[in-house]
C-alpha cells in the first residue's frame, strides 16, 4: 500500500463520498439527520474521534446537496461539554480513509443525565462556514423540543432515540447547515464542512443507533469507524472478525495494529491536530454494515488496557440497571462520556457499496 | 307544584343513569383516553357500539407534534398524500402539538371498522395507526 502526505486541499466530493457516513443519500457525524421539510438532502457527514490523555478530539464533517432555500441538521450525542468547538484541518479525514481505502478514491463517562431541564439550555453556540454549531443541555423532550421549534423536522423515531442518549447524557451537539449562507460563501454541493470537537471524557465512546435515526428497519446502515488509542481497545459489542467476504454484514475488526508513525505524522501535521503523538498509538478500523433494525446499540471502547468497556456506554444496560461503576466515581459527575475523542480516533464515514457512487 | 318539580328532577336523573356512561356537554356516550409515546397510540385498537358518540382525549407525550386522523381507508390515504399541516375544524381529525392535550369528537358509523392514525411525515409508515372496531 503507497502512502503519500494528501495535498492541502478542501474536501472534495469523492473523497467525501469515501466518508460518507449512513445511508447514500445522506449522512450523519455519528448523528441523525433532521431536515426541515426534505428539499435538502444531507449527502454525507464524517467523523473522526481521536482520544489522547482524557481528551477526546471529535473531528466531523457535513456536507449536503440540494435547494438552498431551506436549513437542515444534525444532531450528535454527546458524553459531555465540549471546551472547544473549532473549525478542523482540511485532510485528516481523507488520510484515514486512504490509510484503509487507498485504491479508491476514495466511552462510563456519560454526563451526569439526572434532572431533566424545563427546556434544553444552551451551552455553547458558534458558526463555522455555514454551519451554525449548538451545544446543547437537556432531556429528550427538552433538545427536541428545541430542535422543532429550531426549524428542524424530527423524524417519528426521534423520541425513543433522543431517550434513549438522555438517559446517558444530556449533552448534545446540534448543527445545522444553512444553505442560503452556504450559497453565498461559495459552498459547493457536496464540499465537506470539518470541525473539531474538544471533549474530557475518560474513555472513547462511539454511538452508532444514532445512524439508524429516521430510516426504515430494512435499511442498510454502512459506516467506517476509525480509532486511534494509546493502547489496543476492547471493544463491546466484541466486533467479528473478517472473513475476506465481500460486504460482510455486521460490525467488523477489519483492522488493529501498531498505527503505522507515516499515518500519525500526516495527521499530526493537519491544522490543529499537533496534539497527536507520532508514534506509539493503536490504530483499529471497523466496518458496520447491518440493518437499521439491528443497529440498537452503541460502541463502548475501554482504552485504559483493563478491557472493560463498559455496557451501559454500550446502551446494552440501561443507567439505572447498572450494578457497580464501570468507571471511578469522578467521571459520572461530569459531562465526559462522549468517547468520539481520546486517543481513539473514530472517523465514522460510509463504504461504498462496489461500482456504486456513494451520497 | 313542589312535588311535581321533584318528579322531574328524579325523572331526569333516571334518564341520564339509564345512559350507562357518563355525559359530556356536548352529549356524546362516551370519553376515551388515548396516549402518544414513542409515535404509538395507546390503546391502538378501541371498540365501540354502533352510532356511539365518542369525546377522545388525546395527549401527546413525544417533542414532536401528532395527528389523530379517524377515517376508512380512503380517508387515510387522502391524508397520506395531502399537505394540510394543521387540523381541528372537523371532528375526529386534530394535530395534537408535542406536550399537548387536546379533544375530538366523532360518532361512528354502524358496525365496521374505523382507522386512526398519524400521517406527518413517515409517521403512518412507523406504526402510528389503530383501529377502531365498531359492533
Amino acid at each position: 500500500m503507497r502512502h503519500r502526505r494528501p495535498a492541502r486541499m478542501a474536501f472534495t466530493a469523492t473523497l467525501a463520498a469515501a466518508l460518507l457516513i449512513g445511508p447514500a443519500t445522506a449522512a450523519f457525524a455519528c448523528g441523525g439527520l433532521i431536515a426541515p421539510n426534505g428539499t435538502i438532502s444531507l449527502l454525507r457527514t464524517t467523523t473522526l474521534a481521536a482520544y489522547h490523555r482524557g481528551i477526546e478530539h471529535y473531528i466531523t464533517s457535513f456536507s449536503f446537496a440540494g435547494k438552498a432555500n431551506a436549513a437542515l441538521g444534525s444532531i450528535v450525542p454527546l458524553p459531555g461539554v465540549p471546551t472547544d468547538v473549532k473549525p478542523a484541518g482540511q485532510w485528516t479525514l481523507q488520510r484515514l480513509v486512504q490509510e484503509t481505502q487507498p485504491a479508491v478514491p476514495d466511552a462510563e463517562f456519560f454526563a451526569n443525565a439526572d434532572g431533566a431541564l424545563a427546556s434544553a439550555r444552551v451551552l455553547f453556540e458558534t458558526e463555522i462556514d455555514a454551519l451554525d454549531i449548538t451545544v446543547l443541555e437537556g432531556g429528550a423532550d427538552e433538545v427536541g423540543r428545541w430542535a422543532t421549534d429550531h426549524g428542524f423536522f424530527l423524524p417519528p423515531d426521534a423520541p425513543e432515540v433522543l431517550e434513549f442518549y438522555a438517559a446517558r447524557s444530556p449533552i448534545f451537539l446540534a448543527a445545522r447547515f444553512n444553505a442560503a449562507r452556504a450559497a453565498e460563501q461559495g459552498v459547493v454541493e457536496g464540499e465537506g464542512t470539518p470541525i473539531h470537537v474538544v471533549i474530557p471524557t475518560p474513555n472513547p465512546w462511539v454511538p452508532l443507533r444514532i445512524l439508524a435515526l429516521g430510516r426504515q428497519p430494512g435499511d442498510v446502515i454502512e459506516a467506517d469507524v476509525y480509532l486511534l488509542t494509546d493502547l489496543e481497545p476492547a471493544l463491546l459489542p466484541q466486533a467479528e472478525e473478517p472473513t475476506g467476504e465481500l460486504g460482510q454484514r455486521g460490525v467488523v475488526l477489519e483492522r488493529s495494529e501498531q498505527a503505522s508513525r507515516l499515518l500519525l505524522t500526516d495527521l499530526a501535521d493537519d491544522r490543529g491536530m499537533g496534539w497527536l503523538p507520532t508514534s506509539g498509538m493503536w490504530f483499529s478500523h471497523l466496518t458496520i454494515d447491518t440493518p437499521a433494525s439491528k443497529l440498537g446499540h452503541d460502541l463502548a471502547i475501554d482504552a485504559s488496557g483493563f478491557g472493560r468497556p463498559s455496557p451501559v456506554a454500550a446502551g446494552l444496560r440501561s443507567p439505572e440497571r447498572a450494578v457497580a461503576p464501570v468507571v471511578s466515581d469522578q467521571l459520572l459527575p461530569l459531562l465526559v462520556v462522549f468517547a468520539l475523542g481520546v486517543a481513539v480516533m473514530a472517523a465514522i464515514s460510509t463504504r461504498r457499496r462496489p461500482g456504486a457512487m456513494a451520497g | 307544584m313542589r312535588r311535581s318539580v321533584l318528579v322531574v328532577v328524579v325523572g331526569a336523573v333516571l334518564a341520564a343513569a339509564a345512559c350507562g356512561n357518563t355525559a359530556g356537554a356536548g352529549g356524546e356516550d362516551r370519553t376515551i383516553a388515548i396516549t402518544m409515546h414513542y409515535s404509538a397510540y395507546d390503546p391502538s385498537t378501541i371498540g365501540v357500539a354502533p352510532g356511539e358518540t365518542v369525546r377522545f382525549v388525546l395527549t401527546n407525550t413525544d417533542p414532536i407534534d401528532h395527528e389523530f386522523i379517524l377515517g376508512d381507508a380512503q380517508v387515510q390515504r387522502i391524508h397520506e398524500k395531502g399537505t394540510e399541516a394543521h387540523h381541528g375544524a372537523k371532528p375526529g381529525e386534530i394535530t395534537i402539538h408535542a406536550g399537548e392535550t387536546v379533544e375530538t369528537t366523532y360518532t361512528f358509523p354502524f358496525d365496521g371498522e374505523v382507522l386512526f392514525g398519524c400521517h406527518s411525515p413517515g409517521h403512518w409508515d412507523y406504526g402510528m395507526r389503530g383501529v377502531v372496531v365498531v359492533g
